[in-house]
């Protein structure tokens, strides 16, 4: 059965017909996409309408961000910026100390059980002049019960005394850099790092794989793609055990279910050699919305956390360089059986280090194994200057830049990461647009929230939480912006022939909008309302979902 | 079970200082000790069919009451896994993975509590690799910072390095590692290690600077038959000891027995002949080093 969707406007992100008004759908694929004089010769068809007052997009497609965001909304949100729910409830940022505690404390007296524990998410003191949080501060809500609050970097948390107690942290004699100590000796309840985090966050009622998803969650998760237009999204750091890869299989499998997700096997825990097996067996098991197959490297860790490997000057304040997550030489074993096997990598680079080491790795492996379309895609790749942007283009690399952490975190950046000049060319679009890298741009969600739109905006403005624009030459164009959040992410994920655009033959799958970007422009471009998606021919409306 | 904390002792270095084989050593002569060994994944541990006893998805039991766990990502839950192991393990061993910083390590399970005591880290270094990842622009902060936390250095391979390279490495682990003790064979290490007395490993911040353990070893040769019974005896008796091994003419009858002995543990059993009289003691340098041999 034929459906021709009439809308207001459709803006294809195909250049050979950027603009259409009637959009033909058969069995989930797009017939075609222009007047309804054009479609009529495809045969019988139901008209539809529904649209006729809206803007219709590709389906916007993540790049990278993580189903985790989903099950974070279980827990309860303390961020600083309003934030929208999976269920479309609008919860109001926390805009100093006593919004936090006094939020925290609401959900408290909501629980039931007095031992059930309190995970909240998204905490940022650096918007309220870095006022810590400390433990007698989270006791005066419960001693009874543990309580955590994830920052919203990700990479400090704080607790009160009972999660303290439980994870046998509220001692004396506690001598590590990560656990700051009171006048009275004892830890204050905050926790900085990923290892020291690890042995309390269970107790405080956060998973132990922080970067796993329920099924709830990952509805969750859909709901937000439908909020913000997404119609394909990666989890891009998932361990895939058999459990979790029949999870993704079932809630993915249900037509109800609003995206297709694109989950990359996170190289961590395990051998080079079984790493490869096991994206071989995950392979097969893909499904129109459920691609496996594709590796995830982390090479080292973040800017904010000075885990991030860099190159001379080094760090702004003076903080020794990061950490490896990968050694040289299974960076090398890894790029090389990939290209030889054609299957795809995304590498995690923060710092510029990390970034010239998978580009010399790179080279080196493309001398063993020639590919002329392999698509490996830096991964933030914050810090990269022009001339590794000119190798990243002669290697055939992509990049996926994280628009909205220059956004959030830009100022922090020039002040004390990396300082003014560095900050002023991070997530370097514009240099990535002029040297013909292609490139897509990323929220990381839950890092930061999940919509396209507003990474877009980020991209387009540079504009720091305080205002201030970083970066003037990186700046990229609406039609940039509008590209990299549709086909330029496609073509990171090798689907580009699939999605990212509306035209014949590929998948009916599109964002419904109220405004139409093009009118909204680049400043405007955060404030266009989403009515929902279509998912392969289905109308999925925010309002409903 | 009882309350004592668990020794354990962190094993680093990089890629190819032979961290694995040791493990494998480790694994194969246990000398009775109920030792856990956790590594970062399976991959590169070639464990014989015939000494698994039983094994899931990151834990193999091996014959003897050894086991061997991979910790992946998560550590804590390891370690954790651990205490609760039944009965406990005499000993840990911790296989870092090859670029991490074991004194971050030891920081970390520090943590951990009073349940788990960090003996020492040992780290391996590659005689024949070494030189050219100190000039490895990426590499040699992390080499460094590995060898800065040790308190007890191993050079591997130096059977397969030059003479340039073994003395180029040792430079430089004097550099960077100046107070760790340096022994410059596997085996030794392994024992060291098993015998659980590798440093007073005090400390639990990070990348804290190194303590002291003083090691020696020196070859003794008695000119005809001894007791070896008796002399293994006086050996183990003696607490500056923590390894012994090697060939002794046993009297009355001269036949040439094989001594091991780690810490208060020893075996003596019957040796081939043609292997040359001698043994290694390796002994702590105390106020009194002074032993029965
Ligand atoms: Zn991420």
């Amino acid at each position: 059965m034929i459906k021709i969707f009439s809308a207001r406007k459709i803006l294809t992100m195909n250049p050979q017909k950027p603009h259409a008004t009637h959009v033909a759908i058969r069995d989930g694929i797009i017939l075609g996409a222009g007047s309804l004089e054009e479609l009529e010769g495809w045969g019988k068809y139901d008209l539809d309408t529904q649209f006729a007052d809206k803007v219709l997009m590709p389906g916007l497609v993540e790049g990278h961000c993580h189903l985790q965001e989903g099950a974070l909304w279980s827990h309860t949100y303390v961020g600083f910026f309003d934030r929208m729910s999976p269920e479309g409830d609008m919860q109001a940022g926390c805009k100093n100390l006593d919004a936090v505690l006094s939020k925290l404390a609401a959900a408290e007296a909501r629980l039931e059980d007095p031992d059930a524990p309190l995970p909240a998410w998204s905490l940022d003191p650096i918007y309220f002049d870095n006022q810590r949080v400390d433990r007698a501060q989270l006791d005066a809500i419960s001693t009874t019960r543990p309580i955590g609050i994830m920052h919203a970097s990700g990479h400090i948390m704080n607790v009160n005394s009972k999660a303290l107690e439980l994870a046998g942290l509220l001692r004396h004699g506690i001598n590590h850099e990560g656990v700051p100590l009171g006048d009275d000796g004892l830890p204050t309840g905050e926790l900085k790092g990923p290892d020291v985090m690890s042995p309390v966050s269970i107790h405080v009622g956060f998973d132990r794989d922080m970067l796993s998803c329920d099924e709830q969650g990952m509805w969750r998760f859909g709901k937000l793609c439908v909020r913000a237009g997404v119609t394909t999204a990666t989890d891009l750091a998932a361990r895939l055990p058999d459990e979790a890869v029949a999870t993704l299989r079932k809630v993915t499998g249900n037509t109800a279910f609003p995206a297709r997700i694109v989950p990359l096997r996170f190289h961590h825990g395990v051998s080079p050699e079984d790493l490869i097996k096991h994206v071989e067996a995950l392979a097969p098991q893909s499904t129109d919305k459920l691609r496996l197959g594709r590796i995830k490297i982390v090479v080292d860790g973040s800017i904010q956390g000075f885990s991030a490997r860099l190159r001379a000057p080094g760090y702004y304040n003076g903080a020794p360089n990061g950490l490896w997550y990968i050694a040289p030489e299974h960076l090398a074993y890894i790029l090389e059986t990939s290209l030889a096997k054609g299957i795809q990598v995304h590498c995690h680079t923060n710092g510029d280090e990390a970034t010239q080491l998978v580009i010399d790795t790179m080279r080196k492996a493309l001398r063993k194994a020639p590919s002329s379309d392999h698509r490996f895609t830096l991964q933030h790749c914050q810090l990269a200057d022009t001339a590794q942007f000119r190798q990243i283009k002669e290697l055939g690399l992509c990049v996926n830049l994280f628009a909205n952490h220059h956004h959030y975190w830009g100022d922090q950046h020039y002040d004390l990461t990396v300082g003014p000049e560095r900050a002023e060319r991070m997530n370097a679009a514009g240099t990535a647009a002029r040297q013909g890298v292609p490139f897509a741009i990323h929220s990381d969600a839950p890092i930061t929230p999940l919509g396209p739109l507003f990474t877009g905006w980020c991209a387009m403005n540079r504009k720091t939480a305080s205002g201030r624009t970083l970066g003037e030459a990186e700046k990229i164009t609406l039609d940039q912006a509008l590209h990299a959040i549709t086909l330029g992410a496609a073509y990171t994920l090798n689907l580009d022939g699939e999605v990212g655009s509306i035209e014949t033959g590929k998948r009916a799958d599109f964002a419904v909008l109220e405004d139409d970007p093009e009118e909204m422009g680049v400043e405007g471009l955060k404030d266009t309302r989403v009515w929902g998606t279509v998912l392969g021919g289905t109308p999925f409306a925010a309002a409903d979902v | 079970m009882s309350d004592a904390p668990l020794p354990l002792t962190i094993i680093g270095g990089y890629l190819g200082a032979g961290k694995t084989t040791l493990i494998n050593q480790i694994l194969r002569h246990s000398n009775g000790q109920r030792l856990a060994v956790l590594v970062n994944d399976f991959g590169a541990l070639p464990i014989d069919a015939d000494l698994i006893e039983a094994q899931d998805d990151d834990l193999i039991a091996l014959a003897g009451g050894c086991v061997c766990c991979s910790y992946g990502d998560d550590l804590m839950l390891a370690l954790t896994r651990m205490r609760t192991l039944d009965p406990k393990p005499d000993h840990v061993l911790l296989e870092t993975s090859g670029v991490a910083l074991p004194g971050k390590i030891a920081g970390a399970v520090s943590l951990f509590g009073t349940g788990i005591h960090v003996l020492g880290v040992v780290v391996l270094a590659d005689a024949d690799g070494l030189p050219a990842q100190l000039q490895d622009s990426y590499l040699a902060d992390t080499i460094i910072r590995q060898l800065g936390s040790a308190d007890l250095v191993s050079l591997t391979k130096t059977d397969l390095a030059t003479p340039e390279r073994i003395n180029s490495s040792r430079f430089n682990i004097g550099r960077h590692a100046h107070d760790a003790a340096l022994v410059e064979n596997s085996n030794d290490i392994l024992h060291h290690v098993l015998s659980a007395e590798t440093s007073r490993h005090s400390t639990t911040a990070f990348d804290a600077g190194p303590h002291h353990i003083e090691l020696t070893s020196r070859t003794v040769t008695p000119p005809g038959p001894v007791d070896a019974h008796a002399l293994a005896q006086s050996l183990a008796d003696t607490d500056a000891v923590v390894r012994a091994k090697g060939h002794l003419l046993n009297a009355p009858d001269g036949t040439l027995v094989t001594l091991q002995l780690v810490g208060k543990r020893f075996t003596l059993t019957p040796a081939d002949p043609a292997l040359k009289p001698g043994i290694v003691i390796i002994e702590k340098r105390t106020g009194n080093a002074s032993t029965a041999a």
